[in-house]
């Protein structure tokens, strides 16, 4: 929901699965209907009946504005600049918003073997803006990834400016206890607004590193009734994701 | 020319022991029965290359046909790993398995090379990320214009691709409407190619809609006619992706012995497609056919 609110009217998205695309959808049914979701199996201004499983779902076929080839989205598209929003998720985001969906431990000997990066890299240094959507822990949140799969702020490269990326990085990460966001100093993320009921110092205990509160901190509107309505009822009627 | 044959005969001929294999598909159209038919014929050393491994190669790999993947995501979409994947990554079960990891952007460069005839293709990517320091094939090149530094890959030429498709003629002229993912530049690029079709079609069919064609026969090798071949995945205005089915997975695939016996009822104890719809059964195919959706054509006159 924090999510949908992101997103403006006429973006072009790069829509992912799970709550990325529940997002989307939401924000096309309520403050943004001219939001223009594409899926990099290649689904252009997509307009599902129903909520895809998969980002390669039929229903984002039908009744779509065209058809592209994964080429097409990846050099023309993405590449060509031409999307505002990407979408992320990850095992691992650290405190400058690099994110790991590789491995967990070193490659070679991995603890956890993840899927990879997928269309997730280029997202992240293509991107106007990256939305990162996941629930905070201490395991989810380290100082640093064991795996830098999509570049975020800062990290042991260089910067975005230095590494000459063209798109802006991470810019918001949606929790569920509150929103962070990279400090315009130095890139670190820090809390930038919470949820209603949600105090500062338990969200501190969900990072790996000391967390700053910006402070001009704002607790966040909760859910309209009509929003909750529409995602409950609506949106995800079989509760795939809620 | 007719290239009509059983995809007992295509794989027989065109897929040999060690090959560098690509059997594509985003979501839509990814040809199991032509991994099926791999397995019964017990191919061998196989490099397998596709974006998303998914349960087709996960199939590949638990029947010990695999030697190496070069893949960009793998997992069962939404819910996990492929489990037969990491059996052969972490305990080289049934057989070790080489890793090639790219991003999807990397990997659909190095099919746009090889359709082009070029030895690499050039991107702007990587930068920032360790996935170069993890894969050598991943390097740089100076810009002779700019001087900026762009990403390269290499040239993927797979010495067979498989295509599962909507309908062809007999010389193999084909048209797939809906995802196509790279389909096409896995074709380009390829030595040998296999398309496997829903249906088969008049030419003056194909020739009545000429902006659906893919690619022409001339690049085709073996057309193979197997309705539902690409059961559990899709094919746009055929039938619908089987959501049951990799949701069961994830536990089918769990444990080897389970696995056998999936083998043996769905692979091994079957002859061909046909025989696996059966199997199926009406149910199934009653749920998962797609419902019409006709476009309207437009006019090619002049």
């Amino acid at each position: 929901m924090r999510a949908a609110r992101e997103l403006h009217d006429g973006d072009v998205v790069f829509v992912g699965i799970g709550l990325p695309n529940l997002a989307c959808n939401l924000a096309r049914a309520t403050h943004a209907p001219n939001l223009v979701l594409i899926y990099e199996s290649g689904a252009v201004g997509a307009k599902p009946e129903r909520l895809p499983v998969s980002i390669g779902d039929p229903a984002l076929v039908t009744d779509s504005l065209g058809v592209a080839s994964m080429s097409e989205v990846f050099q023309w598209y993405l590449q060509g600049g031409r999307i505002q929003v990407g979408f992320l998720g990850g095992a691992q985001i650290d405190r400058f918003g690099n994110i790991n969906s590789t491995v967990i431990g070193p490659y070679a000997h991995p603890k956890v073997r993840l899927p990879g990066s997928g269309g997730a890299c280029e997202i992240a240094i293509h991107a106007k803006r990256v939305i990162v959507v996941a629930p905070l822990s201490a395991r989810t949140f380290p100082k640093d990834v064991d795996f830098l799969t999509s570049p975020g702020q800062v990290n042991k490269y260089g910067t975005r400016r230095s590494l000459d990326l063209p798109g802006g990085g991470p810019v918001r990460i949606v929790t569920d206890v509150g929103i962070l966001a990279p400090s315009l100093e130095d890139g670190e993320l820090e809390l930038v607004a919470i949820y209603p009921g949600v105090k500062a110092e338990d969200v501190k205990q969900k990072v790996g590193w000391p967390l700053r509160v910006r402070r001009d901190l704002v607790t966040v509107e909760p859910p309209s009734a009509e929003e909750l309505h529409l995602l409950r009822d609506v949106l995800d009627p079989d509760h795939l994701y809620l | 020319m007719n290239k009509v044959m059983t995809m007992r005969e295509a794989i027989s001929r065109f897929v040999h022991d060690g090959d560098l294999v690509v059997i594509e598909g985003f979501t839509h159209l990814i040809c199991f029965a032509a991994a099926h038919e791999i397995i019964r014929q017990k191919r061998r050393d196989l490099t397998l290359c596709r974006l998303t491994p998914d349960l087709i190669y996960d199939q590949l790999i638990a029947a010990g046909c695999a030697r190496k993947l070069i893949f960009s995501w793998a997992g069962n979409p939404g819910l996990g790993s492929l489990h037969a994947l990491r059996r052969a990554v972490e305990r080289a079960e049934p057989a070790p398995l080489e890793l090639e990891e790219y991003s999807h952007f990397g990997l659909v460069a190095r099919m746009s090379a090889g359709a082009a005839n070029l030895p690499f293709w050039p991107l702007r990517n990587y930068r920032g990320s360790d996935l170069p320091a993890v894969n050598p094939q991943i390097r740089t090149v100076e810009c002779p214009y700019t001087g900026e530094a762009l990403a390269t890959v290499p040239a993927l030429n797979p010495d067979v691709t498989i295509v599962h498709a909507q309908r062809a003629d007999a010389s193999g002229d084909t048209q797939i409407w809906g995802l196509y993912g790279v389909q096409k530049e896995a074709a380009f690029a390829a030595k040998r190619v296999i398309v496997v079709v829903e249906e088969i079609v008049e030419e003056s069919v194909i020739r009545a809609d000429p902006n659906r064609t893919v690619f022409p026969g001339f690049i085709v090798d073996a057309v193979v006619h197997e309705p539902w071949g690409a059961h559990p995945s899709y094919a746009q205005g055929y039938y619908d992706r089987d959501n049951e089915y990799y949701v069961a997975w994830d536990e089918q695939s769990r444990e080897t012995e389970r696995l056998e016996r999936w083998f043996k009822e769905w692979v091994y104890g079957v002859a061909d497609r046909a025989e696996y719809v059966k199997r199926l059964g009406s149910e199934t195919v009653a749920r998962l056919s797609a419902k019409p959706r006709i476009s309207a054509g437009v006019n090619y006159g002049y």
